[in-house]
């Protein structure tokens, strides 16, 4: 009776005693396996992160970064270039600028000069025009003058032959008409 | 047996295995640390196969999961901690795979037990250990010698030092594993509620309705916890790094 009283009472505490230092986390009787395959499976787990998926992912990550480098080294690149074109435009445009500037100034000093020295020309023969318009009236008028003088002589002498029948010699009549005229 | 809230947390032999007295069988944790390395596994190398320029959207969680944590180990080791991100990637990402894994229902949860937790953390901390005295040979121990205390207080202040670093490996793996088990147990006991409540009757069912609720803002809170923990582990495991880099601190 005694014996199937301890039977009983050690069947009812094995699992009771496996339960039990009954808590599962602090029997140690699985620390051993857990530690082993803990070892196996987190080795393996740390081969396998060491040599395949960590360079993978680094791998791919700086590919992305070099790639996104690149990039925006070729776009500064690319923005030095325009930047290039447009003061290279802007140094042709002033250059254009400031040639049209010039030619322009360069014509109309030229024009200028031209159209000084046509004035010029046309001044200067204008006075020469003037100078000998001036001398030929000074020619008609002394022309004409002396012709008065002829004329006065001739009709003296016609006045005094008529008046006393007789010329009056060359001489007397020029003296006269002089006097007269003067 | 299906209320008890501890049951859930029982190793079960699936192949049993011994060898010279000690007892190696691959059991229900066994496989679930298989099935976390697998996941873990296949999950970072299918989605990372194309190798996009653009990532896909699970390219982009691999890559996510990288940086986060290449950002963590940078931040408080540096640069030079870079050497230590295959290790501290890889119980980054088993912690977080196994708690996940074990919010399925009917799954075990391989962190839930204290000795994977404390064989995890003994593994950061003799990486340390080993790196430090590698590296700075007796000038690791300046670790226990805060620069700028003065020496008579050394005496006070070493002693501390020790045993602060003596309870790391502790505080590491305790924290996981009570975490992972606590909200487990809630878990387990607020849907027990729902069960034995809705048993009793009508005004039971009705009743039930308030656990059932607790049960899925736990769920939510649960797929938090298992998430944050991973996260803590990882950045205590970090800064433990940086202290067998830089050991005068």
């Amino acid at each position: 009776m005694a014996g199937n009283a301890e039977q009983t009472n050690t069947e009812l505490h094995i699992p009771a005693d496996e339960h039990g230092a009954g808590f599962p986390p602090f029997d140690s009787s699985t620390f051993a396996s857990q530690i082993l395959w803990l070892a196996i499976t987190f080795g393996l787990f740390y081969w396998i992160m060491k040599n395949v998926a960590v360079p993978r992912i680094a791998g791919i990550l700086e590919d992305r970064e070099d790639r996104i480098a690149g990039d925006i080294a070729e776009a500064n690149r690319l923005k030095q270039e325009t930047d290039e074109a447009i003061a290279a435009y802007e140094q042709a445009l002033a250059e254009a600028r400031a040639k049209a500037h010039g030619i322009a100034q360069d014509t109309r000093s030229k024009l200028k000069a031209d159209q000084e020295a046509r004035r010029e020309k046309a001044e200067a023969d204008l006075n020469k025009k003037l100078i000998d318009a001036e001398a030929q009236i000074a020619k008609v008028k002394s022309e004409a003058l002396d012709q008065v003088g002829d004329i006065a002589s001739e009709t003296t002498s016609a006045l005094v032959e008529a008046l006393i029948g007789k010329a009056p010699t060359k001489t007397d009549l020029n003296k006269a008409v002089k006097s007269a005229m003067n | 047996m299906a209320n008890d809230p501890i049951h859930q947390f029982q190793i079960q032999k699936l192949f049993p295995i011994e060898v010279g007295g000690m007892d190696f069988s691959f059991t229900n944790s066994s496989l679930f640390m298989v099935l976390t390395v697998a996941a873990a596994s296949a999950f970072l190398i299918f989605t990372t196969s194309g190798r996009g320029l653009i990532p896909s959207r699970m390219q982009s969680i691999s890559e996510m999961a990288y940086e986060f944590v290449a950002g963590m180990l940078r931040s408080s080791a540096g640069t030079e901690g870079m050497r230590f991100f295959p290790l501290v990637f890889s119980l980054f990402m088993f912690v977080l795979v196994a708690n996940l894994l074990g919010m399925f229902p009917y799954f075990f949860t391989v962190t839930s037990h204290i000795i994977v937790t404390f064989m995890l953390a003994m593994l950061v901390i003799s990486t340390v250990v080993i790196y430090g005295l590698m590296r700075h040979g007796a000038k690791f121990f300046h670790l226990f010698t805060p620069a700028g205390v003065p020496s008579a207080l050394l005496i006070i202040v070493a002693p501390i030092e020790v045993v602060s670093f003596l309870s790391r490996p502790i505080s590491l793996s305790v924290r996981l594993f009570a975490n992972m088990l606590a909200g487990h147990i809630t878990l387990k006991v607020f849907a027990g509620f729902v069960v034995s409540m809705g048993a009793a009757g009508a005004v039971g069912t009705a009743g039930a309705i308030l656990p059932l609720g607790m049960t899925v803002a736990i769920t939510a809170l649960e797929f938090l916890v298992a998430f944050l923990q991973a996260y803590v582990f990882t950045v205590l495991t970090c800064m433990y790094l940086n202290d067998a880099l830089h050991p005068s601190h």
